[in-house]
């Protein structure tokens, strides 16, 4: 039985922000196969090709059959909780920080036994439900959780530090003005954060709407260094959760426009304004990855699917969108060291203005809220939201170059 | 159907000889190598058998990397034409024996210095644990359990339910070790526990408490491995080796370790040794916690499965008593000094056989059994061994 999360309560503001210590980050290059699968929410294991055995821990070799041709393979998730400890006095320091801290050893349906960190309402002898979380380290740990729905079930103190749930956090929505920031905003309220959301040029008409209503609407322009640390100086210190809706999406290739001045745009709202976002609020969020149940947790960038795969029609903006891909990654290996994990959502076109004469499926700014407060809660890393973006990931898997003959036509 | 008598070669005319023990310190600001060498130097001393004459070399260590063997026989002058290195863990010590017994009884070297020795810095233990395999890395140390602790603790939960053992039974171990070692000056535990404080311990990783664990130190453990008419050039008392056994990664089938891989192989065990388990006049087991004792008092045939806690609770297991166990106190009461802890109960079996344990002497003990069990490498531990020696006092 898990006792509901608590409104946390304000911070004296003499004490010392507890450091963040991380769990134990070693794997084998085995092992980080079961990153990837916890990054993208899966439940997968190596599964031997020739003689069909999942085998856990990570193996380079079948133990049924010394096969070396192992595959990450979605795997039944169903197990029994076969023993259990509550381990009291930990020789690491962030579990020893933690303690007393619930770990049990859970009998697989489909073969393996697999040591994995358990939920308050996991029976021994009662069957789970696996999953791969990423820890505050960013690498793979199994989870048991139980078979059935249980009360208050996402506030289990050890399902919290798997996940980043925006309930009881602060959060800063980067672009009020556009559909997606506005719907962002309001599904983290849904979902029990506290939301500030920036708006550039505040003296410019704004309408809010009743979905803001319970939001703080505050001056953020990204292009412009100073306004982004005027306000990392008014709340960077409580801004748990950033979620960077930054957009600028102009139809056009290369070769048939004259200058950069659209490019210039691009870059400037898009790539600097996420870099002027992650230097004036990553380092506080870094320094609180381990302050309290509403410590620093997550940082979620709204990405173009076609910043991994160039769409020549909208050519310029997927590549300044790669270019935010590519510094995501630079800003998740520095925030990891807090704890703090960068989530990336890649979208299909989005059903806004600037997708106009795009033929459907788009994507309904609704449907990009609801993925990310998802994302949260369930604390994976990589998310394709829509049909388009799901159909990209998969091209791009199979055949890149298909994929780029085709958005090159 | 009877097994068939063991058609194994018997040891015959080998013997070891020289039990030694650098006596443990809970921190050691000094290396596993000083450590090593202080074993080796005692060896010397006590045969008095050159150090340049042994001709046979076997390390056990946890700490002394980078080095291995190799890198020993360099730094203590040391030319062999045998040498070894097992990473067996609780296992080492058997395994050293074995392997030195066969090549001194094929004449592929005379004298073998067996030692196993560890330092204990303030982190080096954290270390060990960080570093000890592959799948505790990927698998186990990232969930908090680093260590064995909470390996065993799950291992202990699951056997005590499946068995109906209560923590008073595995306390008896605990106890009666900690009478023992009373009588070894060498141990690190020096005040007498009794049942009710086993029972009020401070909970380490439910249902291991504190006096379910061994407490990791430094010190060293070595022997001398040769052919009889060595020792008896040299005025040596020796052991002779009546059979011994080793197994790794057994009873896979377990879903969670009910077994030590001595269950696979203790019926050719006593068939080499030519005895049954109730000739021996003491037995030392590999006690890393209470609980895996137990285990090996079933699978090394004592009592059957599951009847271990009715085993201890019928016999007293100090060194008077009428099943005088872990005599020297057993890790748990003398200390863990990392692989030197597969050592313990074989120099002192040695000791005993000899009629050289001083004050935690069996009276008349001639035939006893020493056991090794190491290796938690993922959930369970991996290997096991045993051997029968026999002394004439």
């Amino acid at each position: 039985m898990v006792e509901p999360l608590q409104q946390p309560e304000r911070r004296n503001p003499l004490r010392r922000t507890r450091q963040p210590s991380l769990p134990p980050v070693g794997r084998s290059r085995a092992g980080m196969l079961l990153t990837r699968a916890a990054a993208e929410g899966r439940f997968a294991l190596q599964r031997c090709d020739e003689c069909g055995a999942f085998c856990y821990p990570a193996h380079d070799v079948c133990p049924g059959c010394l096969s070396t041709d192992l595959k990450l393979t979605d795997a039944p998730d169903g197990g029994t909780l076969v023993s259990e400890t509550v381990v009291r006095v930990p020789a690491d320091v962030y579990f020893r920080e933690r303690a007393p801290w619930r770990i049990g050893m859970v009998k697989l349906d489909c073969g393996p036994t697999v040591i994995a960190h358990l939920h308050a309402d996991c029976g021994e002898a009662e069957p789970v439900r696996m999953s791969l979380q990423l820890d505050k380290a960013g690498q793979a740990a199994a989870f048991a959780r139980p078979a059935g729905d249980t009360a208050n079930a996402a506030d289990d103190r050890q399902w919290r530090e798997m996940t980043a749930s925006p309930k009881f956090r602060r959060v800063l929505v980067t672009n009020g003005r556009s559909a997606v920031g506005q719907a962002t905003a309001a599904a983290l309220v849904a979902a029990g954060a506290k939301v500030h959301v920036g708006i550039a040029e505040p003296w410019k008409p704004f309408e809010a709407g009743k979905a803001l209503e319970a939001c703080t609407v505050v001056p953020l322009d990204v292009t412009d260094e100073r306004s982004v640390r005027d306000l990392a100086a008014d709340i960077g210190g409580k801004v748990d959760i950033l979620i960077n809706t930054g957009e600028h999406t102009r139809p056009g290739g290369l070769i048939g426009r004259h200058g950069t001045a659209t490019i210039m745009d691009e870059l400037s709202q898009t790539y600097l304004g996420f870099v002027h976002l992650a230097q004036a609020f990553g380092p506080a969020m870094r320094a609180r990855g381990a302050d309290g149940i509403d410590s620093a947790a997550a940082w979620v960038n709204v990405f173009s699917v076609y910043a991994l795969a160039n769409w020549a029609a909208y050519g310029t903006t997927s590549a300044a969108e790669a270019a935010c891909v590519s510094l995501s990654h630079c800003l998740r290996g520095e925030l990891r060291a807090g704890g703090v994990r960068v989530v990336n959502l890649f979208t299909g076109p989005l059903d806004t203005e600037w997708f106009q004469t795009v033929p459907p499926p788009k994507v309904a700014p609704k449907a990009v809220a609801k993925a990310i407060v998802s994302a949260l809660e369930s604390g994976v890393e990589e998310v394709f939201v829509g049909d388009v973006a799901e159909d990209v990931r998969q091209r791009l898997e199979a055949n890149p170059k298909a994929l780029e003959r085709d958005l090159g036509a | 159907m009877a097994k068939p008598a063991s058609r194994r070669t018997p040891y015959d005319g080998v013997v070891i000889t020289t039990p030694v023990t650098i006596p443990y310190q809970r921190y050691s600001i000094e290396s596993a190598q000083w450590w090593i060498g202080r074993a080796l130097r005692a060896l010397a001393d006590a045969s008095g058998i050159a150090a340049r004459d042994f001709d046979g070399f076997c390390l056990s260590s946890f700490t002394v990397g980078p080095d291995t063997a190799i890198g020993l026989t360099q730094h203590f002058g040391l030319s062999v034409r045998w040498l070894d290195t097992i990473p067996l863990g609780g296992a080492s010590a058997i395994a050293a024996l074995r392997r030195a017994a066969r090549a001194v009884q094929a004449g592929d070297c005379d004298v073998v210095a067996c030692v196993a020795g560890d330092t204990n810095h303030v982190d080096s233990f954290r270390r060990t644990l960080e570093n000890f395999s592959r799948f505790a890395q990927d698998a186990v140390y990232p969930y908090g359990a680093g260590g064995a602790n909470a390996s065993f603790a799950m291992i202990a939960r699951h056997y005590m339910k499946r068995f109906g053992v209560g923590r008073e039974d595995l306390g008896r171990i605990a106890v009666a070790q900690r009478a023992n070692a009373l009588n070894n000056p060498h141990a690190l535990m020096k005040t007498p526990l009794t049942v009710e404080q086993y029972m009020a311990a401070r909970p380490i990783a439910d249902p291991i408490h504190l006096y379910d664990c061994v407490m990791p130190c430094a010190g060293a453990e070595a022997f001398l491995v040769m052919r009889e008419e060595t020792a008896a050039a040299a005025g040596l008392k020796g052991a002779k080796i009546l059979a011994s056994i080793e197994r790794h990664n057994a009873r896979i089938d377990d879903v969670v370790q009910n077994h030590g891989g001595w269950v696979a192989d203790i019926d050719d065990l006593y068939a080499m040794a030519g005895l049954r388990p109730d000739a021996l006049d003491f037995v030392q087991t590999y006690d890393d916690y209470p609980v895996i004792v137990m285990m090996q008092l079933e699978d090394l045939g004592f009592c059957a499965k599951g009847e271990g806690a009715a085993f201890v609770r019928a016999h007293d297991l100090t060194i008077g008593g009428d099943f005088p166990h872990n005599t020297s106190g057993g890790q748990l009461s003398v200390g863990q000094a990392g692989a030197a802890g597969a050592y313990l109960g074989v120099t002192e079996a040695i000791r005993q056989v000899l009629g050289s344990a001083g004050p935690t002497q069996v009276a008349g003990a001639r035939t006893g059994l020493a056991s090794g069990f190491g290796m938690i490498n993922y959930d369970r531990g991996l290997s096991s061994g045993a051997v029968i020696v026999s002394g004439d006092g």
